[in-house]
C-alpha cells in the first residue's frame, strides 16, 4: 500500500482547560473520501484546521504529504483546497474576481487562472453570474463558489467543512453531485459533516466523533453492520405513552432506544415486528420501518442523536 | 501538485498579492474614498484657514506661527491628517472584517500566504489610498497658493511617513480587538479626536501647558507636521529635532509592523 497522504497519530488540541481533539488517530490514503462524522462541537472543525496546515497542535504528530504542517504550513497549504464551514468570500467582489484573487494568492499566472476560472464557473454552475457581486448570491450559490474557490489551484487534497450545513434539499443536492464529480476525478476528499446521509452518500471511509475523540471507524455499510442492526422499526405513540409501552417493545426486539418523541427498535425484519407489535394490540399511532443507517451507530455509541 | 504553484515565488510577494486584491476591493469605493479624502481636509482649509484665519492674523499678525500665515501653517498638519485618517480606514475595517466579521484572512490563510504577509499587505494597501489622497490634497495647497512648488513636494513622503507611523501602530490595536463594540467609540473620540486637537495643528505645542504637550510627543501627527512645516515653510527647526522627529516615526512604522504581524501569525494559528 502506497504512504497515505494524511497520517494522524494523537492529535490533542487544546484551548485553556477545554479539549477540543482528544488524541485522535486517522489515516487518509490517496484517492479517498474520508469523513468526520459528529454532532457539532465534536471537534471536526477544530482538526480540520489543523489538517488545513492553519491552527496549530497542543500535542500528538501530523503528517501531510509526508510532512509537518506547522514546519511546512505555506508549502503543504500549496497542495489542499479548503472549504471552511462559513463561507468566507469577498463579497465586495463579483464571482470571477473571487476566483482570480484566489488564484494569485497561490502565485499563478493569469492566464492560468483566466483559464481556470471558465472552467470553475461551469463546474459550479455559476457561468451566468460571473460578474455578479457575492453577496447578491444565493446560500448555494455562495457555497459552490467557495468550493470552486478552492479548486482554483487544482489542489491534491480538498478539505471540506461542513459542506451542505444551512442549504436547502435541492441545493444540498445539487452539491453532492458536484462533489461526487470530483471524488469520480479521484481528487482525496476529507469532510465533515453532522449529517449522516451527507457521509453516507460522500465518504468511501469514516470516523465517528463525539467530545473530541474517536468512537469508530470503518466504511459506512461496515460501521452500520458492526454497530446496528438490519433494519429499524420507528414507533410513536404519543409522547406520554412512549414510556409506558417501553418495557413491552423491549422483550420483542434486540435493542431498543427510547427518545422523547419515538422510540426506536433494532430488528433483522421491521415488517415482522411491527406485526408482533399489533398481535400485542399496543397501537402505535405511527410506524415506519428503515434501513439503520449512521444516525442509529452513533445513537449506539454515544447514546445522543447525531442533531439536538 | 499543480505545477504553475511557486512557493518560493509566494514567500516573496504574498504581500504584494493580498495589497492587489486590497486595492481592487478599494478601487469599488473610489468616488466615497475621493469625496472623503479631499472632501474632509478642504473644509479645515476653508473654515479654520481661511475663515478663523482672519481672526487669528487680526488679534497677533504672524508672530504666534513663525511668521507664517495662518492657512499655511495648518496646511502640513492637515496634509498629514490626510494620510492618517485614510491610512487607519484601511487598516481597521479591513483588520477586524478579516478576522470577525467576514473572516477574509482565514481563507487567505489557508493559501500558502501566511499571517505577516498579509499584515504587511492591508497596511501597504492603506498606503497606496493615502497617497492617492495625499497627493491631491498637495495639488489643491499649490492651486490656493498656500504653499510654494519647489521643496515642498517633500510633504508628500512626510504626510505618508506620518500616516504609516499611525497607521502600523493601528494595524496592531485592530488586530488585538476581539471586541469589536466600543473599539470604534474609542478610537473616534478618545485618540483621533485629541490627536487632531493637541499635535500642533491649529497651533504650535509649545502654547498649550506643558501636562498637555506629551499628547504631541508621542503622536505621528505632531512629528510628521513638524517635519512638514519644515519643508514647505523653512520653519526653523533644529537639525537636532528633525532627525529626532524622523526617527521616531520610522521607529514606529518597524515596531507596529512587527507586533502586528507577530499578532496576525498568532490569531490565525489559533
Amino acid at each position: 500500500m502506497s504512504k497515505p497522504l494524511i497520517s494522524v497519530r494523537g492529535l490533542t488540541k487544546k484551548f485553556g482547560d477545554l479539549t477540543a481533539v482528544d488524541g485522535i488517530d486517522f489515516d487518509v490514503a490517496k484517492g479517498e473520501s474520508f469523513g468526520l462524522l459528529g454532532p457539532n462541537g465534536a471537534g471536526k472543525s477544530t482538526a480540520m484546521r489543523i489538517l488545513a496546515a492553519t491552527s496549530t497542535r497542543t500535542s500528538g504528530t501530523v503528517e501531510i504529504l509526508g510532512k509537518d504542517p506547522e514546519q511546512f504550513g505555506p508549502l503543504i497549504r500549496a497542495h489542499l483546497g479548503v472549504v471552511p464551514q462559513q463561507d468566507n468570500l469577498d463579497s465586495e467582489l463579483t464571482v470571477s474576481e473571487n476566483l482570480y484573487i484566489y488564484g494569485r494568492y497561490f502565485g499563478l499566472s493569469k492566464k492560468f487562472i483566466k483559464a481556470k476560472i471558465e472552467e470553475l464557473l461551469e463546474f459550479a454552475q455559476l457561468e451566468e453570474k460571473r460578474d455578479v457581486k457575492v453577496e447578491a448570491l444565493s446560500g448555494g450559490m455562495k457555497r459552490r463558489l467557495t468550493i470552486a474557490r478552492g479548486l482554483v489551484s487544482e489542489p491534491d487534497i480538498l478539505l471540506l467543512d461542513e459542506p451542505t450545513t444551512g442549504l436547502d434539499p435541492q441545493a444540498r443536492h445539487i452539491l453532492w453531485d458536484r462533489l461526487f464529480r470530483l471524488k469520480e476525478q479521484g481528487v482525496t476528499l476529507v469532510l465533515t459533516t453532522h449529517f449522516m446521509d451527507e457521509a453516507e452518500q460522500l465518504c468511501d471511509r469514516l470516523v465517528v466523533m463525539d467530545k473530541g475523540a474517536i468512537m469508530a471507524e470503518g466504511t459506512p455499510q461496515g460501521l452500520i453492520k458492526q454497530y446496528s442492526s438490519k433494519e429499524v422499526l420507528e414507533v410513536r405513540f404519543g409522547s406520554d405513552r412512549n414510556k409506558e409501552v417501553a418495557p413491552k417493545l423491549a422483550q420483542m426486539c434486540e435493542r431498543m432506544e427510547t427518545l422523547p418523541d419515538r422510540v426506536l427498535m433494532y430488528t433483522e425484519d421491521g415488517e415482522k415486528l411491527l406485526e408482533q407489535i399489533a398481535a400485542a394490540q399496543l397501537n402505535p399511532t405511527t410506524s415506519l420501518v428503515r434501513r439503520s443507517s449512521l444516525e442509529d451507530v452513533f445513537l449506539r455509541l454515544t447514546g445522543r442523536t447525531l442533531i439536538e | 501538485m499543480n505545477e504553475g504553484i511557486d512557493v518560493v515565488q509566494i514567500q516573496r510577494f504574498g504581500a504584494l498579492y493580498i495589497a492587489s486584491a486590497r486595492i481592487r476591493v478599494m478601487s469599488k469605493w473610489k468616488a466615497m474614498i475621493a469625496a472623503i479624502d479631499i472632501g474632509n481636509p478642504l473644509f479645515y482649509l476653508i473654515a479654520v484657514g481661511i475663515g478663523i484665519g482672519v481672526l487669528v492674523e487680526q488679534g497677533s499678525g504672524t508672530s504666534g506661527t513663525n511668521g507664517i500665515k495662518y492657512i499655511a501653517f495648518i496646511a502640513p498638519a492637515l496634509l498629514v491628517n490626510t494620510a492618517i485618517t485614510g491610512v487607519m480606514d484601511e487598516c481597521v475595517f479591513p483588520t477586524i472584517e478579516g478576522f470577525k466579521w467576514r473572516k477574509l484572512f482565514f481563507a487567505q490563510n489557508a493559501t500558502p500566504i501566511t499571517g505577516p504577509q498579509i499584515a504587511v499587505g492591508v497596511f501597504l494597501a492603506a498606503l497606496v489610498r493615502a497617497i492617492f489622497g495625499v497627493i491631491v490634497y498637495y495639488i489643491l495647497l499649490l492651486a490656493f497658493n498656500v504653499v510654494d512648488f519647489g521643496v515642498s513636494v517633500l510633504l508628500i513622503p512626510i504626510a505618508l511617513l506620518g500616516g504609516g507611523a499611525f497607521g502600523a501602530v493601528i494595524l496592531f490595536a485592530a488586530a488585538k480587538i476581539e471586541k469589536d463594540d466600543q473599539f470604534f467609540n474609542i478610537l473616534g473620540r478618545l485618540v483621533i479626536m485629541p490627536m487632531f486637537l493637541f499635535s500642533g495643528t491649529f497651533f504650535p505645542l509649545s502654547t498649550m501647558p506643558i501636562y498637555l504637550q506629551p499628547i504631541g510627543w508621542v503622536s505621528p501627527l505632531w512629528h510628521a507636521t513638524e517635519l512638514g512645516r519644515e519643508a514647505a515653510f523653512d520653519y526653523g527647526i533644529s537639525t537636532v529635532m528633525v532627525i529626532v522627529h524622523f526617527s521616531v516615526l520610522v521607529a514606529l512604522v518597524f515596531i507596529g509592523l512587527i507586533l502586528s504581524m507577530r499578532q496576525f501569525d498568532r490569531r490565525l494559528a489559533k
